[in-house]
C-alpha cells in the first residue's frame, strides 16, 4: 500500500451535497486516511439518474457529457452511493464522439466500499464502534453492482460492507429477517407510488426495530433518507448513519 | 385505474396486505431454500436461458418441426394469429363435437385470450378445474397470480363462497374440508365432459410431444376422461429436445413453489385409440414482441411466478393492481407490448430493485426491461396527452425534495410543463415522511472553505 | 396468407445472430440413492413401503375394487381393466409398475404400457407404484437419458399424491386425483 497513492476524484451525489454534506466529508477523510490523494472536482451536478429512471434517459446526454469532462482525467472516481455509480455505469446514455472516454471512465468509477475492498485491497480495518448496527443493502448496490451476494442466488455469501464493518471492535452486526429487501425509495417511485413506498419503508424499519438495532447504516443516503424520514415522522428513536461516517469515526 | 391508485386501495386493508406480503414471502423463501440444495442451480439457470435464446433465434424451424412431428403422431394442429382466432378454433372444435360443457385446467393463455366469456356467450359451460381457478371463477374474477390464482383470498371468504355455491357448512373454513367439497363437485364435471382443455408448459420440437405439469392432477383427470383434448399453446413454449426438459423440470417447480417437482408431469405424444388431441398454436402479439430487440427475451418466460413472489411491489399491491392477465414484474414487461397505453403505468410500478431478475429461472433481465419500457412510454408523452408521463412528471415536480434533488437537470424537462404542475401545492414526499434537516452549508461550500 | 404462414413469416422477418444450443452436463447427486429417493417421496407427501408392509397394508384397507397391472402383484387385483375409464369412478386402488424413479425429486416414470388406461392413476382413490430398486437414477438428466427416444403415446412422471395449496397456501392432500401415493421398492 505504501507506494500506491491513487489520484481519486470524489463524486458526490447531488442530494448528498445538498442534504448530507457530513457524508461527503466523511468519505473524503476516510479515503485520505486510507492513503488516497483525493480531490473534489468543481462543477459537479446531478448524474441524471432521476430523469433516466423516470424514462427520460435521452434527456441526460448533456449531463453525461459534463460528467465525462469533469472526471475523465483521474485514476479513479469514487462515490458514497451505489445507486449513482450504477447509473453512470449502466444507464448514462452513449454520447456520440465520447465512446472511448465513457468506456474508460466506467471502468474506473467505484462505489466507496467496493473501492476500499477491491482496489485499495483493504482486508481488515482496525477501529472501534460500540453499537448494534443494522445494514440496509441498497438494491442498486446489492444487485446492480453486486456489492453483496443476493439472497436469491445460489452463491457463496459475501458482503463488502460487512467485510469493512465486521472487524470493528464492539460493532454488533444484526442479522435481519429479510436481508436484502427493497426499502421502497426507488427515486421517483417514492412519490408516484407513495402508498407502496411508505409501506415498504415501514416494513424495512420494523425488521430493524424488531432486532433492537441502534443504528441503521448503508451505502446509499437515498434509501436512508427515505427510511429516516418515516422513522422521524413516527417518532422512532433509531439512528441513521452512512457507512462512510461509521468507518471514518471508527478508525480515527 | 392506474397502478398507484389500485395499490393505495389494496393497502387500505393493512392486515390483509401484510398477510398477502408474508404469505408470498413464505413461498419465495421456500424457493430460496430449495434452490440452494442444488449446487448447479446457477448453471441450470444459465442453461435454461441459453436453450431459450436458441429457441427464439430458431423459432420458425422449431415450430415447423414440432408441427410435422405432432401431425405424424396423429395430433391436429391449428394456428391462431390472435386471441380471436384462437377462440374461434376452440369453438369450432366444440361445435363439431356438439359439446356444450367443457373442463379446463390452468392456462394463462386462455385467460389472455378471454376464452371463457367467448365460449359462455355461445352457451357453453366452462368449468375451470384448478381449485384456485374454480374459486376465482365462482367469484367472476380473473386469477390474481399465475401459479396461485386465489392467493388474494382468505379462507373465510372461500368458506362463504363455497357455502353459497357448494352448500358447505356455514363457517367451516377448514382447507381440507373445503378442498374435499370442491373435489366432489368437480368430479362430476370431469365425468361429464366430452372435451377438455389444457395449457402447455413445454412443446418439444424433436418429438412433437407436449408437457403439462400440475399438482392437483386436474389436467389429466379432464383429458383422459374426455374424448377430445384441446391444448392451447403460445408459440414461445417450444423446446428443441426432449432432454432439455431435464433442465426445465428441475427449475420450474422449485422456482414456482419451492417443491422439487410438480406431482404430475404428463407428456402427450399421441391420442389414445379413438380419441383426439388438438393443439392451438397462438401468436397474439408474440411475434411483435420478438421483433422488439430490447424486449424479445421476455418470451423466454416459463410462467413460474417466482418474480411475483419476490416482488416487494406485487406482494404489497396484489395481482389485480396491475390490471393485466399476467401481473407482477414479468407482466409489466409483457403487457405494454400488447397495449402500451392501457398498461403505461406498469413499468413504473417498480423500484428497479432487480430481485425479479435474480430469481428468474431463465434469467430474463426483467428489471432492465422495465427501465427500457419507461424510456419507450415517455416518448409517447404527447400522444397520450394526460397519460402516465404527465402524471409521473406531476409526481416528481410536486415534490420539492425531488425537485431539489434533480436540481439543474430538471430545468430542461420543466420547460415542457405548465407552471401549475411544477408549483403544485401538495407535497407527496412529506405526507408520511419528514424531509431531512437542511444543513447550513452544502458539501461544495464546505469543500471550498476547508480545502482551498 | 394463412395464419400459419403469417406467423412463420413474422418470425423469419426478425433478424438475430445465431445462438448455439448448449450441451447439458450430466449433473449428478451425492448421497445414498435409495435414501435420497425415499426422502423425496416423503417430502412430496407420498409414502414408502416394503413389500411386506404393503402386503400387510392391503387387507387393512378393505378396498372393494382393486386393479393391479403390476407384474409383482398380479393376483392382488379383483377387477380387470374396463374399456371406458368412466367405469373406474369408484376404484379404490390401482397398483402399477413404474419404469424408473428419480432420486432428486421422487419422480417415477410410467408410460401407456404401465398404465393400461391413462386415467387410471388419477381416477383411482389410492395409488401404489411398484418400482425395482435397481431402477433408481440420480437426477432428471439421467431420467431423460433413460426415457431416450422411446415412443409412447403418453408418459408421465408421478412424484406424489394429488395435492393443492390454493386455500391460503395450506397444503391439502387429495385434490382431484389419487388421495395417496405409496411406493413399494422391490
Amino acid at each position: 500500500m505504501e507506494n500506491f497513492k491513487p489520484n481519486v476524484a470524489l463524486f458526490i451525489p447531488c442530494y448528498v451535497d445538498q442534504f448530507y454534506p457530513k457524508v461527503g466529508i466523511a468519505t473524503l477523510e476516510l479515503l485520505e486516511k486510507l492513503g488516497c490523494k483525493v480531490s473534489f472536482p468543481a462543477g459537479q451536478t446531478c448524474c441524471g439518474q432521476p430523469l433516466a429512471n423516470a424514462g427520460y434517459e435521452r434527456d441526460t446526454i448533456g449531463t453525461t457529457r459534463h460528467f465525462v469532462a469533469i472526471f475523465k482525467n483521474f485514476d479513479y472516481v469514487v462515490a458514497p452511493s451505489g445507486s449513482c455509480v450504477l447509473h453512470v455505469k449502466e444507464h448514462s446514455p452513449r454520447v456520440p464522439s465520447l465512446e472511448k472516454e465513457q468506456k474508460e471512465l466506467h471502468d474506473k468509477v467505484f462505489e466507496l466500499t467496493e473501492f476500499i475492498t477491491d482496489i485499495l485491497k483493504v482486508e481488515r480495518l482496525e477501529g472501534r464502534f460500540q453499537h448494534r448496527v443494522g445494514y440496509h443493502a441498497s438494491c442498486h448496490g446489492q444487485r446492480g453492482l453486486r456489492l453483496a451476494s443476493s439472497s436469491e442466488l445460489n452463491q457463496i455469501p459475501f458482503n463488502k460492507a460487512r467485510k469493512l464493518l465486521g472487524n470493528l471492535e464492539g460493532l454488533d452486526w444484526v442479522e435481519l429477517d429479510r436481508t436484502d429487501e427493497c426499502c421502497g425509495f426507488g427515486g421517483t417511485f417514492a412519490v408516484t407510488e407513495e402508498a407502496l413506498s411508505i409501506r415498504m419503508g415501514r416494513d424495512r424499519l420494523e425488521d430493524h426495530l424488531q432486532h433492537q438495532v441502534e443504528i441503521i447504516t448503508g451505502g446509499d443516503m437515498s434509501c436512508i433518507m427515505h427510511l429516516e424520514g418515516i422513522a422521524t415522522r413516527e417518532g422512532q428513536k433509531i439512528k441513521f448513519m452512512h457507512i462512510a461516517e461509521i468507518l471514518n469515526q471508527a478508525i480515527t | 385505474m392506474s397502478h398507484p391508485e389500485n395499490a393505495t386501495e389494496f393497502l387500505k386493508d393493512q392486515a390483509k396486505a401484510k398477510w398477502h406480503d408474508e404469505t408470498l414471502w413464505f413461498v419465495r423463501d421456500k424457493r430460496d431454500r430449495i434452490s440452494k440444495t442444488i449446487p448447479e442451480w446457477e448453471q441450470l439457470r444459465d442453461l435454461a436461458s441459453q436453450i431459450k435464446d436458441n429457441v427464439l433465434v430458431n423459432l420458425a424451424s422449431y415450430l415447423e418441426d414440432f408441427e410435422r412431428n405432432a401431425l405424424q403422431n396423429g395430433i391436429k394442429i391449428h394456428w391462431a394469429a390472435d386471441a380471436e382466432e384462437h377462440n374461434q378454433h376452440v369453438l369450432r372444435i366444440l361445435q363439431e363435437k356438439n359439446c356444450k360443457a367443457i373442463v379446463k385446467s390452468k392456462s394463462i393463455l386462455t385467460e389472455e385470450c378471454h376464452l371463457n366469456p367467448y365460449l359462455e356467450k355461445e352457451g357453453i359451460e366452462v368449468v375451470d378445474t384448478d381449485l384456485g381457478e374454480r374459486i376465482v371463477q365462482f367469484l367472476n374474477q380473473p386469477p390474481s397470480h399465475i401459479v396461485l390464482p386465489a392467493i388474494h383470498l382468505k379462507k373465510g371468504e372461500i368458506s362463504d363462497l363455497f357455502h353459497e355455491k357448494l352448500q358447505t357448512e356455514k363457517g367451516n373454513d377448514d382447507p381440507y374440508y373445503l378442498t374435499q367439497a370442491a373435489r366432489i363437485h368437480l368430479r362430476e364435471k370431469f365425468l361429464g365432459a366430452k372435451v377438455a382443455i389444457t395449457g402447455v408448459n413445454f412443446g418439444i420440437a424433436e418429438t412433437g410431444e407436449f408437457v403439462v405439469c400440475t399438482n392437483e392432477g386436474n389436467a389429466d383427470m379432464g383429458v383422459h376422461l374426455a374424448d377430445v383434448h384441446i391444448a392451447c399453446m403460445g408459440i414461445e413454449k417450444i423446446l428443441p429436445r426432449r432432454k432439455d426438459l431435464g433442465v426445465f423440470l428441475r427449475l420450474l417447480a422449485r422456482s414456482a413453489t419451492g417443491q422439487p417437482i410438480t406431482n404430475y408431469n404428463s407428456h402427450f405424444r399421441s391420442p389414445s385409440p379413438g380419441k383426439e388431441i388438438h393443439i392451438v398454436l397462438v401468436d397474439n402479439g408474440r411475434t411483435a414482441q420478438l421483433a422488439r430487440e430490447k424486449f424479445k427475451n421476455s418470451l423466454k418466460c416459463i410462467r413460474c411466478g417466482a418474480c411475483m413472489n419476490t416482488c416487494p411491489i406485487y406482494r404489497r399491491s396484489g395481482g389485480f393492481s396491475y390490471g393485466s392477465t399476467v401481473p407482477g414484474p414479468i407482466g409489466s414487461i409483457l403487457s405494454p407490448g400488447l397495449d402500451m397505453k392501457k398498461h403505461s403505468t406498469l413499468p413504473f410500478a417498480s423500484t428497479l430493485c432487480g430481485s425479479c431478475s435474480d430469481v428468474c429461472p431463465v434469467k430474463i433481465n426483467i428489471h432492465e426491461q422495465l427501465y427500457e419500457w419507461r424510456q419507450e412510454i415517455t416518448k409517447t408523452h404527447g400522444e397520450f396527452g394526460k397519460g402516465l408521463s404527465m402524471k409521473l412528471a406531476n409526481g416528481i415536480f410536486k415534490s420539492p425534495l425531488a425537485y431539489k434533488i434533480s436540481g439543474n437537470l430538471m430545468r430542461a424537462a420543466l420547460r415542457a410543463l405548465p407552471d401549475s404542475m411544477i408549483y403544485h401545492p401538495l407535497n407527496t414526499w412529506g405526507k408520511s415522511r419528514n424531509l431531512p434537516e437542511t444543513p447550513t452549508e452544502t458539501f461544495q461550500q464546505w469543500y471550498q472553505k476547508n480545502r482551498p | 396468407m394463412s395464419s400459419r404462414e403469417k406467423i412463420l413469416a413474422a418470425i423469419r422477418g426478425v433478424s438475430s445472430e445465431s445462438k448455439s444450443l448448449p450441451e447439458i452436463p450430466d449433473f449428478r447427486l451425492s448421497g445414498d440413492l435409495e435414501e435420497v429417493f425415499r426422502q423425496s417421496i416423503l417430502g412430496n407427501k407420498g409414502e414408502m413401503l416394503s413389500k411386506a408392509e404393503f402386503k400387510k397394508w392391503i387387507p387393512c384397507m378393505n378396498f372393494q375394487k382393486v386393479i393391479s397391472l403390476s407384474a409383482h402383484f398380479r393376483t392382488t387385483g379383483n377387477l380387470t381393466l374396463p374399456e371406458d375409464p368412466h367405469e373406474l369412478e369408484d376404484l379404490g386402488l390401482a397398483i402399477l409398475d413404474g419404469q424408473f424413479g428419480v432420486a432428486e425429486n421422487g419422480a417415477i416414470w410410467l408410460e401407456d404400457t404401465n398404465l393400461g388406461l391413462r386415467a387410471l392413476p388419477f381416477i383411482t382413490e389410492h395409488l401404489v407404484i411398484v418400482l425395482d430398486r435397481s431402477k433408481l437414477v440420480e437426477t432428471m438428466h439421467q431420467g431423460y437419458d433413460l426415457v431416450g427416444n422411446a415412443h409412447s403415446g403418453f408418459g408421465l412422471f408421478i412424484a406424489g399424491p394429488s395435492k393443492t395449496a390454493d386455500i391460503e397456501q395450506s397444503l391439502v392432500i387429495g385434490a382431484h386425483g389419487a388421495k395417496s401415493l405409496r411406493v413399494v421398492l422391490v
